[in-house]
């Protein structure tokens, strides 16, 4: 069965959101109570084999997220703006690569934007409580109201993602179009893709479709054909097929293992606590030497010693 | 004879007690101006530190404003350490008793002071916590400035940025604890504090914990 490329049309008799607050397994420096219901995962499927590069993903998101990127200039790429900014929340990344078995060149496009990863480094990054959520559909979100700019969310992310506005002070990324799939839609750039490059569903069904297209791909010669759910980060919300699947770093950079990285997962475990027990365990001993040993008082003897020594006595 | 030990201010005036002249106006301004931006760093700091603590933002106008003004306290106080160091380096420097007197240290902490070398303006305890608080605050000021995103971003890659807040958060938790002893052994030797608050201390107090200074201070005046 051909999966079903068409994403419904929105439903404009019901525009109540389907899973929201109540949804959360995660929340940046708090905790969440478990949620009731577990959603389906949700995926978005990048399949970079079939992207033309027409960029109608980019324009379809400042559209949907009404932001309006500065008019910038031509850099001599292909890249336009010539790298992710607090507005522009996904771009097409072009590489040119010689392929060495074949000596044809091959034009790669990847589109790139936050991965929606199981295990974010952003959310456990962040010192500021529910300004990184997660859902239990796999969907990443920022809440910029909760937002401090402080940037951590950046030196967390294995996939140099979000971007803090100089404008707000606040961080952003993709949301997954959180707000259309809470009601039934798709993300905005995969409406918009006109190849079907950009899928979105199930993680199931994702996963799925991804299949059939790695079966079609080899069968064309691709024998590297795969798919990126790559594990170091409990696997992503936003895949990708790729052709050459053994080398995902040839597509503009695209992390081999991506994880948290372990300078990340020390300053947010180990140190944390080790920190705070440091400075109560010093304030502690002060307090415990103090009731032992009582102040250090100047005697009466030493003032004396003091004069005779300081030979005054004009007083 | 050397004016090692002796600072730009110091004197005996005699008396009963014996008064001495132990930091000047300046000199006391300059530590308090330091001392502050600690303290606001310090909570400021530790606010972004770990989630429990987050609520010490609000002393400085919710998160946004935390982060903001926290690189800001730290340039201050890097130049108004940079004014204690250079005021105070000297008297710093290591000396033969200070190792004498480290060895001694369960003697100090018992409160044993006659068993401990005499020593000049300030003992081994007081350089080492100079030193470290030196050191770290280099330490602070250079990786703080490799994570002050909003001026200086494009200067790092992310991996060293990832190595700087690691070294920032380490740093600060040492230096919290150096801060820590400094502030207890400050209200633990009694007397102490005038030195900072009034620039005096009492002759009886000099006799007790730095003796040698007290003698430089009378031979010169003699």
């Amino acid at each position: 069965m051909a999966f079903e490329y068409e994403l419904p049309n929105p439903n404009t008799k019901n525009p109540t959101p389907n899973f929201g607050e109540a949804d959360l397994v995660r929340r940046s420096a708090s905790s969440v109570p478990a949620p009731a219901r577990q959603l389906t995962p949700v995926a978005k499927l990048i399949d970079v084999s079939k992207c033309i590069g027409c960029k109608a993903c980019q324009s379809a998101c400042l559209e949907w997220n009404d932001k309006r990127a500065e008019i910038g200039t031509n850099v001599g790429v292909y890249e336009n703006p010539p790298d992710l900014t607090p507005e522009m929340f996904t771009l097409m990344r072009f590489t040119e690569w010689v392929n060495p078995e074949t000596q044809n060149l091959e034009w790669l496009i990847r589109k790139d934007g936050c991965m929606h990863c199981e295990d974010p480094g952003c959310l456990k990054a962040c010192p500021a409580p529910g300004a990184i959520v997660q859902y239990s559909n796999g969907i990443v979100d920022f809440v910029h109201e909760n937002c401090i700019g402080c940037g951590y969310c950046v030196k967390g992310c294995p996939f140099n993602i979000p971007r803090i506005s100089q404008v707000d002070h606040r961080a952003y990324k993709c949301t997954l179009c959180s707000d259309r799939v809470a009601v039934g839609q798709g993300p905005a750039c995969a409406k918009a893709c006109p190849t079907h490059a950009i899928t979105f569903g199930t993680k199931e069904e994702m996963k799925q479709h991804a299949a059939d297209r790695i079966k079609d791909l080899k069968s064309r010669g691709y024998q590297n054909a795969g798919l990126y759910d790559p594990p170091g980060v409990g696997g992503t919300h936003v895949m990708y097929v790729l052709h050459h699947a053994d080398k995902p770093e040839i597509y503009a950079g695209l992390a081999k293992n991506p994880r948290i990285s372990p300078l990340v997962e020390i300053w947010k475990g180990a140190a944390k606590y080790f920190g705070l027990a440091a400075i109560g365990i010093f304030a502690a001993i002060g307090f415990v030497h103090h009731i032992v040993e009582g102040p250090n008082k100047v005697s009466p003897e030493d003032e004396e010693n003091a004069k005779r020594l300081a030979g005054g006595g004009r007083s | 004879m050397t004016a090692y030990d002796v600072e730009s201010g110091d004197q005996v005036h005699p008396g009963d007690p014996v008064k001495v002249d132990r930091y000047t106006g300046v000199a006391r301004i300059n530590h308090w101006i330091t001392a502050a931006c600690l303290i606001l760093l310090a909570l400021s700091g530790l606010a972004l530190f770990h989630p429990w603590l987050f609520f010490l933002t609000d002393l400085f106008g919710g998160g946004q404003i935390t982060g903001m003004i926290h690189p800001w306290i730290g340039v201050v106080l890097f130049f108004s350490f940079l004014g204690l160091f250079i005021r105070f380096w000297r008297a710093n420097l290591w000396k033969r008793e200070d190792g004498t007197w480290l060895a001694r240290l369960q003697d100090v902490i018992a409160g044993h002071e006659e068993r401990l070398p005499e020593v000049g303006k300030y003992n081994a305890g007081q350089k080492a916590v100079f030193w470290l608080m030196s050191t770290l605050i280099i330490v602070l000021i250079c990786s703080g400035l490799v994570m002050w995103d909003q001026y200086f971003a494009a200067y790092t890659v992310i991996e060293q940025k990832r190595i700087a807040v690691l070294v920032h958060a380490a740093a600060a938790v040492v230096i919290i604890c150096v801060w820590i002893v400094h502030v207890y052994a400050a209200i633990w030797v009694r007397g102490t504090i005038g030195a900072m608050t009034r620039g005096q201390v009492t002759g009886g107090w000099a006799w007790r914990h730095h003796r040698k200074w007290l003698k430089e201070l009378v031979s010169r005046n003699s």
